[in-house]
């Protein structure tokens, strides 16, 4: 076509003239990337939510999983995924402050409110990587296997270990020594591997240790798979049973009574396919917002280098500040859906 | 190619110092609701427990409040509340169509499949 016309008039395009969207190219193509992206995160919270509704009682709830604060311990349920909301609603609004500050071809303005988003974009990631790391780490007391085959999660406060006194000795710790480092990683690796029997945990050097450890409170059962005696969606086993309880399986020496944490196969929370669920939305929506603040830096670098100034429009902020929200938006229905629901 | 019929939409997008005071009003008031909504669906979540009989109740507010915070920052955030009818239609009406439809049919489905579950098992 090149050297044939070098001029294209209305009537011999489409003879329409103004688009009736009165939007730039970019903006509406950025709009259908969004609806697309937005079909993609629905069709995962609807497969969450399909999941969920056929296995009803035994899936995890939002407030008994997520009830830790960074610093603080456990008994703030949700409080710290709302915070996490509160971040990234805080640096949507920073964003959108950017794009108002663009209509005015204030470039300090949009310099400031940019840089104050992709900080904020940070602070998500950065809550976000605590809350998987506390997720996958999981509880002091796990995920239990009780006697009668049901399976119970553990709630309430874990007496701390002071520390484990030897003895029979092993390879390495000799017979009356105190061993004070590395006790709850041992405690529990011991516990998973069926290496505990009451009171008493065997080490990995095959030496034998007593296990001195204060007083566990407020011990609650909530069973999740029914077994001869406890049944899904029965009353919680509380006080000194739940205790008995608990105890009786963790030191029955037995290989994988107790679950810690969560991975691709298993998890202390409820069935597999939720950490599974977890992982990948959770997941899926911070690869967003990591590619987010790519994006926000890029331009950040634009503006910081007048290249939108020249242009006379701001508006490569304003799509991005579009994706941003988008990002926003998905959190939003992920904290329904995951956190609260 | 030069093309004589491209209007640069872009530069309608520009207002004043007046109009931008304005609008930064409003992006204040959404913030101070957003977080609101937000606080407002924290303390019913750590108060009211799933075994509660109110739990379908709150499920119901936490599904609306949710829509709520997702229209303020659709309409007001990305400012589609602002753009031209045809546009807002084109980007919404498909949307729902294919949710509405993959919520009804996934709910459906599970109910089927968690009936099966639970026959079967005794």
């Amino acid at each position: 076509m090149a050297g044939h016309s070098a001029q294209l008039d209305a009537k011999t395009l489409w003879g329409g003239k103004e688009s009736p969207f009165q939007t730039s190219y970019g903006k509406l193509m950025m709009w259908f990337f969004l609806v697309s992206d937005a079909l993609t995160f629905s069709g995962l919270l609807i497969a969450y939510g399909f999941t969920r509704h056929n296995a009803q009682d035994a899936w995890p709830i939002g407030e008994e999983t997520f009830n830790s604060m960074p610093f603080l311990g456990h008994g703030y349920p949700l409080l710290y995924v709302a915070l996490m909301t509160f971040i990234l609603i805080v640096s949507s609004v920073t964003m959108v402050l950017a794009v108002e500050a663009g209509h005015r071809m204030d470039r300090k303005g949009v310099t400031k409110w940019m840089i104050a988003t992709v900080i904020g974009g940070f602070f998500f990631l950065g809550s976000q990587a605590w809350d998987w790391s506390h997720f996958i780490h999981g509880s002091e007391f796990g995920k239990i296997e009780l006697a009668d085959g049901s399976v119970a999660i553990v709630r309430g406060h874990f007496g701390e270990i002071n520390n484990f006194t030897v003895l029979e000795s092993g390879s390495k710790h000799k017979a009356g020594a105190v061993i004070k480092d590395d006790l709850m990683h041992q405690f529990q690796h011991a516990a998973e591997s069926g290496h505990l029997e009451a009171g008493k945990i065997h080490l990995a050097d095959g030496s034998i240790a007593k296990i001195n450890k204060a007083k566990d409170h407020d011990m609650k059962l909530i069973i999740k798979k029914s077994g001869k005696t406890y049944k899904l969606g029965g009353k919680e086993i509380t006080g000194a049973k739940a205790e008995k309880l608990y105890y009786e399986a963790l030191y029955a020496g037995e290989k994988s009574r107790v679950i810690y944490g969560a991975n691709m196969k298993q998890n202390e929370y409820g069935p597999q396919q939720y950490a599974q669920f977890f992982f990948f939305i959770t997941g899926f929506h911070g690869f967003h917002v990591f590619s987010g603040v790519v994006i926000n830096i890029l331009i950040l670098l634009g503006v910081l280098s007048g290249t939108y100034h020249k242009r006379g429009h701001y508006e490569m902020v304003e799509k991005t500040g579009l994706y941003w929200h988008f990002v926003d938006l998905v959190w939003v229905f992920v904290f329904t859906f995951f956190y609260l629901l | 190619m030069e093309r004589d019929d491209l209007i640069e939409y872009s530069l309608h997008a520009h207002h004043d110092e007046n109009k931008g005071k304005e609008i930064r009003k409003k992006i204040y008031k959404v913030t101070i609701l957003l977080t609101l909504i937000t606080v407002i669906e924290v303390f019913i979540g750590a108060s009211i427990k799933q075994s509660s009989d109110w739990w379908t109740t709150v499920k119901i507010i936490f599904i609306l409040l949710t829509l709520l915070k997702a229209g303020y920052i659709v309409m007001v955030f990305m400012h589609l509340g602002d753009e031209r009818r045809y546009l807002r239609n084109v980007i919404l009406i498909p949307y729902f169509i294919f949710v509405l439809y993959l919520i009804f049919i996934g709910l459906w489905e599970a109910t089927a499949i968690g009936k099966v579950w639970e026959t079967m098992w005794q």
